[in-house]
Formats: structure tokens, C-alpha cells, sequence
């Protein structure tokens, strides 16, 4: 059919020309061969978004009846693209496509089919649901697995009306398929509904799940992953079953494919929590670690994944992933994302019994050439260094050697990460100040100036010349970041408390400045309430100022139980990259959240009870159940879905601006704003179907976007770390 | 699930454009272009922005991507991406964008056909190429109802990767053993890491649907009476590191972990380690393994990097052959890094020949031939230009690459291959054993 040697044909054309060449040949063009270049031709301009084509759809539909299955296929492709733009044309179409679900052949019923339901247009989707219910039970499994998807096309044109009809019934109905490919089809329908709608609840009983998952091996690599994704709807509501039920998924974590591989340890992660016996969890997860290591062997994005993925399933269940750290070492070939990734992975990896391999790595990691990746391995000594207490000498001297290397940037992420060490350790490993105060010149950055003079301030008696190194960053204080300033006053405060003749000078300037020459509030009134304490009682203010400081952790960065229930529930999908609550990034989800049954094993129960006041109580479901037992999986539709009653509370989720992080992640948040919006309203009006003033996109939503990138996500956060008073967070 | 496929070049050209649901906006080609091609911060092949996720892959010279709204599964995206790479090169020999822009029409064919509202379909090449066709691959059958009929079948059966009708004169099968060594080895010269990633290929010509059996010298298929415990298969954590040396002088592996083909029964290899399946026709990965213990390390290289004041380094790189010396390996480079700021180099070796690459800062020395047991060594000097800013140098460690035949640095080997077809035919099974570098990785010992 089509040459391979279209390169040609992807130029810009002119309608004029395209139409001229459309209708040239006529009868002496037998094989229609200049109809099909011309068309190539159209479809390239298509890609290009040259949108002049539409006028050129009359013309095309002229060509759909002829007898070419290529041709066809491409007046269908242009059809797809163009009907929202000029749905009047696109009618005349649509005899053709009915005419043509009742073809013969069984591949030409589906295209027709499968075509006519990608079209946004009222009168298409309204003309399918007839021939639709007919193809659904096609005696052919390949227009039945069409059909399948095809329910799930028609609800998200037209929620409404596929509630009103009987297509969700049937759909349920079609699970008894005696095909595989088509009951893997039906489900993936039937879950994309389900993830559009909170009327819409998905139940499967033992029974069924278990029939399911004996189909497994019978079903592409596809359809195994949206049968294991169905297996989420499982509760099981006895120890045995879901013991059962997740050794007969585990050979599915042998498959080559790593969707097959990652939806297998969600679903066998989610059914642990049902299973009482410690032995055989201990059992399913070591099963769980080879696969995952197996992955890291894969194209580097799966490993990024999986790698995304461990960190997430390590939190959860910290007796997988107990072998070799080793594999986690990075290569020096591997892309910065799946390094830093891998990092992060050894950090929590690291116990007193390998951290001297790990040091020796991260040492090696130090001398690289990518800053980012550098800084992190420096920060991730550091870190190990609150983490493990018995090793924090052997940390500490790994970091002086690499200050002694006097390359700046790891001189100052040093400095910052010595600095938690102090906060971690008080009064411990003071030899080393004067080590750091020696490079105190290189200091350009505004965390790493704020760590030195915290330091500088805290040891004020203990440092020579604390007095003169604080007065030569005050020279500059106007010059300062706010951050630097806030560390020059408490470390002012600090040294006049410890060596009242030195700073006594010192301490009024900077008061001064504070309070009358600043602009920020926090400056301001952190100045005021130092002025007020030494002015009543300095005893009080020495307690204030030089009193105990609540312990650091190096652990947090872990997830709350709750968001870690909910990614556990979510493992392979997108938000396990993001390791974030759901909703946060993604707030369009349907929220997941364990199933309360007599077989959960809450050992934890944290904020048990929100989670279970979201949901319908399980008695309900399992009564529907009951009473359409003829499907293996039921889908219930709750009533009318607009009123608000039946519906389940949305649950919230506080989120502040202020959770996602820098300025410059607003500025791309609100010019992606105005993109989304833009589209939106534009094309909303020429394809609105009747009645359904909302329904275009979700991405129009009146609700403010996100940008949460891998680089923002984990990259440099001075905010959090930064400041004497904030050393509690400890970013890698 | 998938909202659209998305085909560029680097100039950021959108070559392939395929909406699946009504929210994937042609305005998105713009903002992947501006977002992810035109900004070189971008390091992460996934970008959300707002309810929109952009999911790339890079290969050869086009971006391949797929936009996603919602939390999509992110693993089922990059495997769909990864088997429209290989469902390419299975209908154009190359997928670049030279042959996207050839096929374009084709493209959106077969992206029609793989993808049902964004859900993968179908993906097996034999299948589709049953009909969907170029001039290059020729579709067996026409398309009457009938023929068609039998296409459906096909793509929707449990074989989907296998036509029935298949006939051979000859019956062969071609078993490949490709093992890709991995060695990261410090400075002291502590191995740190040392991996073998397996693969074997095969190559199936056989009639009718032969059901194969397949054994390997696997640890515990050979002892199957030890096997801890009737679901602890797979997890090796629990046995004590003496007992597998004794295991593998005894001439067995142990494969920390196996990964196969949709063809392979899954569940009959996790009840009783039985490799049983029905081979695609044709060429096909059966299966990947990883082992990690007694892993043979084919080289041992022993490089000291003398750096002499700011002006000079020297080298002294030893590599030894350590397997049989009935045996040779082919193409063996090993790649020596140079500081950035080198003028020029100066090189000795006993064997091969080693030249400075400049563009990729290394001095690169290439034995084509290097047979067991044997010894070469590098000498080589660079002159470095002086520069008026000090940069240290990261030092990067050297790589090998290499390949052998008849030899695994597992240890593997196949045991048998059996075929059992009604047609009762017999057939001619040939095995092959390569090892070649994976990322074979020594750190430098620095003196000064």
C-alpha cells in the first residue's frame, strides 16, 4: 500500500492545487493513485496543523466510498481531525460509517466503528449507540473488543446518556466472553470509566478475580496490564483468598514486559495489606526485589521508573530490596535522572554495616562533572552522617578531603551539610570549624554564607575571631539575601550572649538595621523581639537564644502514611515519579484509598478514619454484587450522578500555592495557565455538543495548573534548608 | 490512558500527530517543542505541566512522544513508546526521521490499529504485517472476508504471536546466548560491581505450533529437591554464600532473576522451572536473566595515570585475557579518557593501535583480535596546554568493550532444546554463547 518513499509528499501544499490534484485522473486512473498521492499529500499538511485543509473536506469525502481500503483509511484519519471544525460537512460522512459497520468483513465493521467513535460530533455519537449494541455481541472477538473500547468512547463524549442507556449493563455482561482479548477490553473500558465518574463504583468478588486472573496468561502483555490494573477493584474479604489470589499473580513479575512487571507489584503490594501472616509476606516480597533490580537493565527510562518506584515500596516495606546496594551504583554513562535517582535509593539503602563502600562511591561521585548530581553526592555524606551515628567521623573526614579539593561549589554544599552536623551533633567534632572557617572566602552562595555565620555564631566563644569574621560579612549586610541577613542577626545576637565585650558593639547596628532599614517583615520582627529580649532580661534571652534546639533527622523527606497508602496503591503510574499526594499533581484522579474489609490488616492506623468515611461502606457493594451475579465484575451506576447526595465527598486535600515551591515554577504555571485556558475557550465553542456546556476539556477546568518537574521536584530548595532556625529539613 | 502520539525531529518539526481522545489539543505539539526541544534544562523524559504529562524517549534523531492526561501508568507508556521503536524497525529496517517521513501514512495505519483510545492493542509485528503492508512487506493474504476473518483471529487469540500456517521444509531453530558483562572496578582495583545481563535470541523456523521445552544449567532446576520452599523459587536471599560456590563448580548458575517472552508459560516456570512455550516464527527475545555470583570477568585491566605537574599525564594501561586461550575475543577497544585541555598525545603498544580521539577526549586502542591467556600493555603520554583557569579534571574511568564467542561470563549453558509438534518432525537445533561489554567500567589509580 503505501511506497515508503513519502518523503516528498511532506511539504506544505495549497488547497487549490490539493483539490486539483484530488480530482485529476478520472477514469484513466484506475488504481486511484494520484487520489492517493494527493490525499498523502493532505494528510501531511494535516500533521503540519495547516488548518487551511478543512476546505478541503467536502472533496474528501467524495473519495471515502471508493473501493481502496487506503484511500478509506485516510478520508477517515482527516474525518477524525477535522469534524469538530465543521461538523455540518462531516454529516455527510456519516452514512458511509454506518453503511459500513455492517460490512461483511470483520476488519472493515471495526474500523468503521472505531472511526465513527472518535468523532465529537452529537449526531455521530447519538448514531452509535444502535450498531453499537449490535457489534457488541459481533460474532467476530476482534469487533467485540472494539466495541468494548467503544463504551468507553461514548461515556466520555456523552456521560449522560450512556448512564441513561443500557451500554454499562451490556459492557458488564461481556465479560463473559469466552475470549480473553475481549474480557481484557471490556475491563480497561470499565475501568476508564470508572475513573471519570464518583457515581460510578467497579466491584470483584473472589470469584471473579480469580477467573481473571487464570485468563492472565492467554492475554497480550496489554490486556494483562488492564486485568491486573482491574484486580485493584478486588477487597478481599478473607486472609486466604488474597494470600491466594497474590501468589498466583507473582509468576506474572517474570514477563519481559515492565507494565506487565510494575502493575503486578502494585497489585500484590495492595492484596499484602489484606494478609495476616507475617511469614508470607515476608515471602511475597522478597519476590518482589529481583524484578525490580531485573528492571534496572532496561531502556533508562523504565529505570528511572523503577527506580522512582523502589524508593516509594522501600518506605512501605522496608524488607524488600534487602540485597546488594551495590546494584544501585550509578554508571558513569547513566542519564543525570536516573543518577540522582539512584542516590537518593543508596542513601536509604546505607546501614553501618556498608556505608564505608557507600562513602567510598559517593567520594568518587564528588569528582564528576555535572554540578547538580556533585552537590547532591556531597549532600548525601552529609546525610549520612545524621543518619548514622557511629559514622559520622568517617562522614565528616570524607567531607574535609573534599573541601581540601577547593572546588567551590562542593566547598559550599560541604559547609551547609557540616553545618547540619553541628546542629545534629552539639559540641561534638568542634576540630573541624576552623577547617571550614578557612575556606570561608569561597563562600558565594546564599545557603552556604547562612550555614557558615550560623556556625560562626553558635561557636562565637569558641572562634578567635568570631567578632571581625562577622564583621566583615556585615559590611556587605545591604547587599545581602534575606536568608544571609536573618543569619547575621541571630549570629550577632549569638556572639554578644557568648562575648558580651565583642559584640556589644556589633549588636545595636544590626538591631538598627533590622528594624528601621529593611523591608521584609520577617527581618523586622525577628530585629524586634531580639531588641526587646536583651532590653528586659538577657538571662531569659541567653536561654532564648543559646537554649536547646530540637533534634534533626536526616528521614524527612518521607512520605506521611496517608499520601504512602495512596502511591502504594499507585505503583508504576506517573505519581510515583512525583512521589506527591495524588491530588496535587494530578487533580483530576480518582482518588484510591484501601477498602475496608474484614481481612485488612491496619497496623498502622494513623488517620484510619478519614479514609473511612470517603467511601461507600463495602456491604453495599457487595450486596450489588450479589444481585448481578451473572457478570464477572459490576459496575453500578449511582443514580442520577449529578445530584450530590448519592455522590461520595470529594475528599480535599489542603493544597496551598505555597506546596509546590518556587517563584519561578508560577511564572511557568501561570504561562501554561493561560495556554490551557486559551485552547479551551477558543475551541470550545465550535464543538460543544448540546447541553454540555462543560465538557470539552478537562484541561479548561477553572482550576489553577501545576508544574512539577523531576528537576524542581528534587532540585535545589535554599528555601527549606535555608536559615539558623530551619535546619530541621534536610534535602538531598 | 494515552491521549496522543507525538512524532518530532530536532529541529522540532512534528512529524506524526495522533490525537486519541478529544483532549489531546494540537497545541501541544507547541508546548512539547518550547517545553522540552527547545529547553536544554529539561533533563527528565517526564514533564507535567498542568493536567498534561509529556512522556519522551529519544531515538536515533526523533523525539517519540506520548501525552497523557491524569496518572497514567507511566510503565505501560514507555513500553508502548519502546515497541513502536521496535514495530518500526520491523517495518523499515531504521526508525529515524527519515523513514517516519517516508512512512508517514503508514505510520498513522499502524498507530490506528496499535491504539484503541489510547490503549495498546495488538502490537506483534508477524500479526499486523499480516495486513497492514508496504511495498517492503508484502501481506500473504488479500483482504476478502474470509482472509480477514483469519486476521481477527490472529490478533485476538490466545497465539497472537503465532500464525497456524506456517511450513517448513527444513525444521531449525537458532538458539543465541548473549551475555552483556558489567564491571565497575575502583581504583585499588576492588571490584565494586560486577553483573551479567543475559539474553537469549532465537531464532524459530519450525512448522505448524511446536510446543518447545527449554533447560539451562539453572542452579535450581538442576536441584530442584533443595528449593527453598514451594513459593520461594526465585528469592536466592536465604541460602548461604558457601553453598553456591560449591554449586557452581559443580557446573550450575544461579540466575538471580529471569524475565521471558509473552510466549513463555509463566506459571509452569514458577511451579517447577520449566521453560515451556510456543515460539513466535522468526527471530525473538525468549527470555533475559541477570546473574550476579561467580561472575567471570573476561578482562582484567590495570591502568596507573601519572600526572605530572599541570602540563603532562602519563599512562600505563596492562590488559590481561582471562579465559581459555583456545578461545579469542573480537574488536576490543578500550577507551582511555584525557583531560579536556590535552594538545596532543603520544602512544606505545604491544599490541593493536591506539590513537586520540579528540572530539570525544580519549585515547582509544583497538585490538580486533585478542586470544586467551595473553598480555598487552598501553604506554602513552598527553601534553596538556596550559590554561589560565585551574579546572580540576574528573577523571573519568576507562571503558572496555569487546566481544566473545563460545563463552558466558555466567557460566550458562543450554541443556537441552526439545520440540514436540503433531506433525511429529524432527528438527536441527544450533546454540551460540557471546559475552560482550556491558558497561565495563575501571576507575584510574591515580600516583602522583
Amino acid at each position: 500500500m503505501s511506497s515508503g518513499g513519502d518523503a516528498k509528499l511532506f511539504a506544505r501544499g495549497k488547497v487549490a492545487e490539493l483539490r486539483q490534484e484530488l480530482n485529476s485522473g478520472g477514469k484513466k486512473d484506475k488504481n486511484y493513485s494520484a487520489k492517493k498521492i494527493a490525499l498523502k499529500k493532505i494528510v501531511a499538511n494535516m500533521t503540519m496543523s495547516n488548518n487551511d485543509m478543512v476546505a478541503l473536506f467536502p472533496d474528501v469525502i467524495d473519495c471515502m466510498n471508493l473501493p481502496s481500503l487506503e484511500i478509506k483509511k485516510m478520508c477517515f484519519l482527516f474525518l477524525v481531525n477535522y469534524s469538530r471544525m465543521k461538523p455540518e460537512v462531516a454529516m455527510k460522512a456519516l452514512p458511509i460509517l454506518v453503511d459500513d459497520m455492517e460490512d461483511t468483513n470483520p476488519l472493515v465493521r471495526a474500523l468503521a466503528l472505531r472511526t465513527i467513535s472518535y468523532v465529537h460530533v452529537r449526531e455521530f455519537v447519538e448514531a452509535t449507540f444502535q450498531p453499537l449494541k449490535r457489534l457488541m455481541q459481533d460474532n467476530d472477538a476482534y469487533v467485540r473488543k472494539t466495541a468494548a473500547f467503544c463504551v468507553a468512547k461514548l461515556y466520555e463524549h456523552d456521560k449522560k446518556t450512556v448512564e441513561n442507556s443500557d451500554l454499562i449493563d451490556r459492557l458488564n455482561r461481556m465479560l463473559k466472553d469466552d475470549n480473553p482479548t475481549v474480557v481484557s477490553s471490556v475491563l480497561a473500558s470499565l475501568c476508564d470509566i470508572w475513573g471519570r465518574s464518583e457515581s460510578i463504583s467497579l466491584t470483584i468478588d473472589y470469584v471473579s478475580a480469580s477467573k481473571l486472573v487464570s485468563i492472565l496468561p492467554d492475554c497480550s502483555e496489554w490486556g494483562q496490564s488492564y486485568i491486573l490494573e482491574a484486580l485493584m477493584s478486588y477487597v478481599p474479604q478473607d486472609t486466604a483468598e488474597a494470600l491466594l489470589l497474590a501468589e498466583r499473580v507473582a509468576p506474572r513479575l517474570s514477563h519481559s514486559n515492565s507494565a506487565v512487571v510494575l502493575t503486578s507489584c502494585r497489585v500484590i503490594l495492595y492484596l499484602m495489606n489484606y494478609i495476616a501472616d507475617e511469614k508470607h509476606i515476608t515471602s511475597l516480597c522478597r519476590k518482589l526485589s529481583p524484578p525490580l533490580v531485573t528492571l534496572l537493565s532496561k531502556p533508562p527510562e523504565v529505570q528511572y521508573l523503577a527506580l522512582r518506584n523502589a524508593i516509594l515500596i522501600l518506605q512501605k516495606r522496608p524488607e524488600v530490596l534487602r540485597n546488594d546496594i551495590r546494584v544501585f551504583f550509578c554508571n558513569y554513562n547513566d542519564p543525570i535522572y536516573v543518577k540522582v535517582t539512584k542516590l537518593e535509593l543508596m542513601f536509604m539503602l546505607t546501614t553501618k554495616d556498608n556505608i564505608s563502600v557507600v562513602l567510598a562511591e559517593l567520594r568518587e561521585y564528588a569528582t564528576e562533572i555535572d554540578v547538580h548530581f556533585v552537590r547532591k553526592a556531597v549532600r548525601a555524606i552529609g546525610k549520612l552522617a545524621v543518619k548514622i551515628e557511629s559514622a559520622a567521623k568517617q562522614c565528616i573526614d570524607t567531607l574535609l578531603e573534599l573541601v581540601d579539593a577547593k572546588i567551590p561549589y562542593i566547598v559550599q554544599e560541604a559547609t551547609v551539610v557540616i553545618r547540619n552536623i553541628f546542629r545534629k551533633y552539639p559540641n561534638q567534632y568542634e576540630s573541624i570549624i576552623s577547617h571550614v572557617i578557612r575556606n570561608i572566602d569561597d563562600l558565594d552562595e546564599p545557603e552556604a554564607k547562612a550555614a557558615v555565620i550560623w556556625i560562626i555564631g553558635q561557636y562565637a566563644d569558641r572562634i578567635d575571631n568570631s567578632d571581625g569574621l562577622l564583621q566583615d560579612y556585615l559590611a556587605t549586610f545591604h547587599d545581602e539575601t534575606v536568608e544571609v541577613q536573618l543569619a547575621l542577626l541571630t549570629a550577632t545576637v549569638k556572639l554578644f550572649i557568648q562575648r558580651p565585650t565583642k559584640g556589644q558593639q556589633l549588636v545595636p547596628q544590626v538591631l538598627k538595621w533590622c528594624t528601621e532599614e529593611t523591608d521584609d517583615p520577617d527581618l523586622r520582627d525577628r530585629g524586634y523581639m531580639y531588641w526587646r529580649l536583651l532590653s528586659t532580661d538577657p538571662a531569659t534571652a541567653k536561654q532564648v537564644v543559646m537554649g536547646q534546639k530540637p533534634p534533626i533527622t536526616a528521614e524527612s523527606e518521607k512520605l506521611d502514611p496517608r499520601t504512602l497508602e495512596e502511591l502504594c496503591l499507585n505503583v508504576g503510574t506517573l505519581a510515583t515519579v512525583y512521589l506527591k499526594p495524588i491530588h496535587q499533581v494530578f487533580r483530576a484522579a480518582r482518588p484510591r484509598r484501601l477498602q475496608h474489609s474484614p481481612a485488612l490488616q491496619r497496623l498502622q492506623v494513623e488517620d484510619g478514619t478519614a479514609s473511612m468515611l470517603e467511601y461507600n461502606p463495602p456491604t453495599a457493594n457487595m450486596a450489588s454484587a450479589s444481585t448481578s451475579n451473572s457478570g464477572l465484575a459490576t459496575i453500578i451506576t449511582t443514580g442520577n450522578p449529578i445530584s450530590p447526595v448519592n455522590a461520595p465527598p470529594a475528599p480535599t486535600f489542603p493544597v496551598g500555592p505555597s506546596a509546590t515551591g518556587t517563584a519561578a515554577g508560577a511564572d511557568a504555571v501561570n504561562a501554561a495557565d493561560n495556554y490551557f485556558n486559551g485552547i479551551g475557550s477558543q475551541q470550545m465553542a465550535s464543538m460543544d455538543l448540546g447541553g454540555r456546556g462543560n465538557g470539552a476539556g478537562s484541561g479548561g477546568a477553572p482550576q489553577s495548573q501545576f508544574v512539577v518537574t523531576q528537576n524542581q521536584q528534587q532540585g535545589y530548595q535554599p528555601q527549606y534548608a535555608g536559615g539558623a532556625a530551619t535546619g530541621e529539613l534536610l534535602l538531598l | 490512558m494515552l491521549s496522543g502520539i507525538l512524532v518530532f525531529n530536532q529541529k522540532g518539526e512534528n512529524l506524526i500527530f495522533r490525537a486519541f481522545r478529544s483532549d489531546c489539543r494540537p497545541r501541544l505539539a507547541d508546548i512539547f517543542r518550547i517545553q522540552v526541544i527547545a529547553n536544554p534544562q529539561v533533563r527528565s523524559p517526564i514533564l507535567t505541566l498542568g493536567s498534561t504529562t509529556f512522556s519522551h524517549v529519544k531515538h536515533e534523531n526523533i523525539y517519540l512522544v506520548a501525552v497523557t492526561k491524569s496518572n497514567a501508568n507511566a510503565a505501560l507508556v514507555f513500553e508502548f513508546l519502546y515497541r513502536l521503536i521496535l514495530l518500526g524497525k520491523s517495518y523499515f529496517g531504521k526508525f529515524d526521521e527519515e523513514a517516519v517521513k517516508n512512512n508517514f501514512v503508514l505510520i498513522y495505519e499502524l498507530l490506528d490499529e496499535i491504539l484503541d483510545f489510547g490503549y495498546p492493542q495488538n502490537t506483534d509485528p508477524d500479526t499486523l504485517k499480516m495486513y497492514i503492508t508496504t511495498e517492503g512487506v508484502k501481506s500473504a493474504i488479500a483482504n476478502s472476508p474470509t482472509d480477514s476473518s483469519r486476521i481477527t483471529q490472529q490478533a485476538t487469540g490466545a497465539l497472537s504471536w503465532r500464525r497456524s500456517d506456517i511450513k517448513y521444509r527444513k525444521n531449525e531453530a537458532f538458539v543465541d546466548v548473549i551475555e552483556d558483562v558489567n564491571l565497575l572496578m575502583s581504583a585499588t582495583g576492588t571490584v565494586l560491581r560486577a553483573d551479567v545481563n543475559g539474553q537469549i535470541v532465537m531464532r524459530a523456523y519450525l512448522t505448524g505450533t511446536p510446543e518447545c521445552k527449554f533447560g539451562l544449567n539453572d542452579r535450581l532446576l538442576l536441584d530442584t529437591g533443595d528449593s527453598p520452599g514451594a513459593n520461594g523459587g526465585r528469592g536466592s536471599g536465604g541460602i548461604s554464600g558457601n553453598k553456591k560456590t560449591t554449586r557452581a563448580a559443580a557446573g550450575s548458575v544461579t540466575l538471580e532473576d529471569c524475565q521471558f517472552h509473552q510466549c513463555v508459560k509463566l506459571g509452569r516456570f514458577d511451579a517447577d522451572r520449566i521453560i515451556s512455550f510456543v515460539p513466535p516464527d522468526g527471530e525473538f527475545e525468549l527470555m533475559r536473566y541477570r546473574a550476579t555470583e561467580n561472575v567471570n570477568l573476561p578482562f582484567k585491566v590495570h591502568p596507573i595515570v601519572r600526572e605530572i605537574g599541570t602540563t603532562k599525564v602519563e599512562y600505563s594501561v596492562a590488559i590481561k585475557a582471562n579465559y581459555s586461550s583456545k578461545l579469542f575475543a573480537t574488536n576490543v577497544v578500550v577507551r582511555i579518557p584525557t583531560p579536556l585541555n590535552t594538545a596532543k598525545t603520544t602512544e606505545r603498544t604491544s599490541q593493536g593501535r591506539a590513537k586520540y580521539e579528540p572530539e570525544q577526549n580519549n585515547i582509544v586502542w583497538k585490538i580486533p583480535r585478542f586470544s586467551g591467556q595473553s598480555e598487552y600493555v598501553l604506554n602513552a603520554e598527553a601534553t596538556l596546554t596550559s590554561m589560565t583557569h585551574q579546572k580540576a579534571w574528573s577523571r573519568p574511568p576507562l571503558s572496555l568493550s569487546f566481544s566473545i564467542l563460545m563463552f558466558t561470563s555466567s557460566g550458562l549453558l543450554v541443556r537441552y532444546l526439545k520440540v514436540f509438534e503433531k506433525g511429529n518432525y524432527s528438527s536441527v537445533k544450533w546454540v551460540r554463547y557471546m559475552t560482550r561489554a556491558g558497561s565495563y567500567e575501571i576507575r584510574p589509580a591515580l600516583r602522583f
